[in-house]
């Protein structure tokens, strides 16, 4: 990937979204514990983790879907963590979830509309509208469709252009990856690419698959059992051993030639 | 009785069921609670009517009356949800469902405190008035019922499809969380649901005491009104009006062919055979709910 090269947002830029030692709970189980990141203007930030590690939650804690027990999200200057997702969209943060969540029975052009519920510029919410459909064509020819008839590719293609309709400053984009082909993995996470460079979007990116992950982010953290335990930029990343070892799944030969049953990871 | 007289009033019947049966399942598609205080609040909408209108009360004209009714049970359903129903957010809808019921009693008592528990009727400019219609005479009052529910259903259809709240409201629906995540204020567009099926059982009291007398206890005819719904597909708005629709063309003619106390089992027999035969109703929304 070359486009790595082009305009690649610094490392200096200021943080637009942070997040200091958020806590979260599902009743008794605490989901996050402590977590704490930034997320600079213009970049791709990506969380990466296994299942249960906490990620989602973090997207809905930020989104405002669930109220964190402790901790702040500090967005422009101030402190929006608890507020009601309505704000939160207002504010410019737009949560696009995991598993697509369309609404199966209304049309394309229905669910783009709903994604632009808080806007009232009628005129720019119709170009943006184009602006998406630029993007992803294929939701241009099936605008008069049912969401629910779309097929899985074409259902995240329409989560993420729902997502766009509310010209949000920070995307929280989850697990775009989620139960579609490598070719159209590929395909999305080059048009994200495009948004991020684009329309300016800035993204926290939370993903499993951890290769496509690093390939398109600037920066990135490693989240296990709620906490962040390795964090840096995301060529950095790549190049480490327990990146590789248990994210990538890099096989080192070792003397003998045969694999070592198990490496201990160095950050517990 | 001819038979086409037995259709219109069966139809006139229907309409009302119909329009309950409307309030049931908006609220249950938005909130997934069923509010047994539906048929109540079409009863109290026709009282609050009777006591804008009639002319040994406030005596408003008609005209103004109907809107204003409308609007005054609108108010009463948003602010039951705000101040009541969301306090049991979180609870089992068994919770929810008896305090339904719970204030349909409420509301029952109160109307018969308030406008006494003797039938009363309406005064309605179209009461006791005769048409005539290709030779067959028909009451003026089932006549305006049909009409009204026709029109309300086009200027629902409208707003469903056509307007950003009417879509919003599907939406939410649809998938509350990806409505969340949206933007759009959840809690308050159930809250407007709340409102328009108060101001849609209004309609539906209204009409009703049009057709004849309305007391107290008329609320019960909820229930009629719910299996209409539960027959027409729970989720299903054209389902619960069809529902509604069949339930009330098979009363009178249960009635004239069978024997007359067959009008009030044919509507829970045919709930029992729908159930058995056809478990998510005639026009089931069938879709994968998702966890």
């Amino acid at each position: 990937m070359n486009a790595m090269t082009e305009t690649a947002p610094q490392q200096d830029a200021k943080p637009v979204l942070r997040i200091v030692n958020l806590e979260s709970y599902y009743g008794p189980i605490m989901a996050l514990r402590g977590v704490s990141l930034s997320v600079r203007e213009g970049q791709i930030v990506t969380v990466l983790g296994a299942n249960g590690a906490g990620k989602t939650t973090l997207m809905k804690t930020i989104s405002g879907v669930m109220d964190p027990e402790k901790g702040q999200v500090l967005y422009g200057g101030h402190d929006i963590a608890g507020n009601e997702p309505d704000t939160v969209v207002r504010e410019g943060i737009v949560h696009v979830p995991e598993g697509r969540e369309v609404f199966p029975l209304l049309t394309v052009e229905e669910n783009l509309d709903m994604g632009a519920f808080t806007r009232h510029d009628t005129a720019n919410v119709a170009a943006d509208k184009e602006m998406v459909f630029s993007y992803f064509p294929i939701l241009k020819e099936r605008r008069r469709q049912a969401a629910g008839t779309l097929s899985g590719g074409q259902q995240q293609m329409l989560a993420i252009g729902r997502g766009l309709m509310a010209r949000p400053k920070v995307m929280l984009l989850d697990e775009p990856s989620l139960g579609l082909s490598p070719l159209l993995v590929k395909e999305i996470f080059a048009i994200v690419r495009r948004l991020n460079r684009e329309q300016k979007v800035t993204m926290l990116l939370v993903e499993q698959n951890a290769k496509v992950a690093l390939d398109v982010a600037d920066y990135g953290y490693v989240m296990e059992l709620g906490r962040i335990v390795m964090e840096g930029e995301a060529a950095r990343l790549k190049e480490s051993k327990d990146i590789q070892e248990f994210y990538l799944g890099v096989q080192e030969e070792s003397q003998r030639g045969q694999k070592r049953w198990k490496q201990k990871k160095t950050w517990r | 009785m001819d038979v086409s007289q037995l259709l219109v009033s069966g139809l006139a019947n229907g309409c009302i069921y119909g329009l309950i049966a409307l309030g049931f399942v908006l609220i249950y598609k938005a909130t997934e609670a069923v509010n047994f205080a539906q048929g109540d609040m079409m009863m109290l909408g026709a009282f609050v009517t009777l006591w804008l209108t009639n002319s040994d009360q406030l005596g408003l004209p008609f005209w103004i009356a109907v809107p204003l009714a409308i609007a005054i049970m609108g108010v009463i359903g948003y602010l039951l949800d705000l101040i009541i129903i969301r306090q049991m957010f979180g609870q089992s809808q068994v919770a929810v469902v008896i305090l339904t019921i719970a204030i349909g009693f409420v509301m029952r008592f109160a109307a018969g405190t308030i406008w006494g528990h003797e039938p009363q009727s309406l005064e309605t400019p179209f009461a006791g008035k005769d048409v005539t219609f290709g030779g067959v005479i028909l009451g003026l009052d089932e006549v305006t019922v049909i009409i009204s529910t026709v029109l309300l259903t086009i200027l629902f259809y409208f707003y469903f499809n056509n307007t950003r709240l009417g879509v919003a409201m599907q939406a939410s629906s649809q998938n509350q969380l990806a409505a969340y995540y949206m933007g759009i204020p959840v809690k308050r567009v159930q809250s407007l649901v709340w409102a328009l099926s108060g101001m849609m059982a209004t309609v539906a009291g209204i009409l009703y005491a049009a057709k004849g007398s309305i007391d107290p206890s008329a609320g019960l005819l909820g229930i009629k009104a719910f299996a209409a719904a539960v027959i027409g597909g729970m989720g299903s708005l054209p389902g619960a009006l069809i529902g509604g629709l069949i339930i009330g063309i098979m009363e009178p003619f249960a009635a004239y062919y069978i024997a007359a106390g067959y009008s009030q089992i044919a509507p829970y027999l045919l709930l029992f055979l729908v159930l058995v035969f056809r478990p998510h109703g005639i026009l089931a929304q069938v879709h994968r709910k998702k966890v």
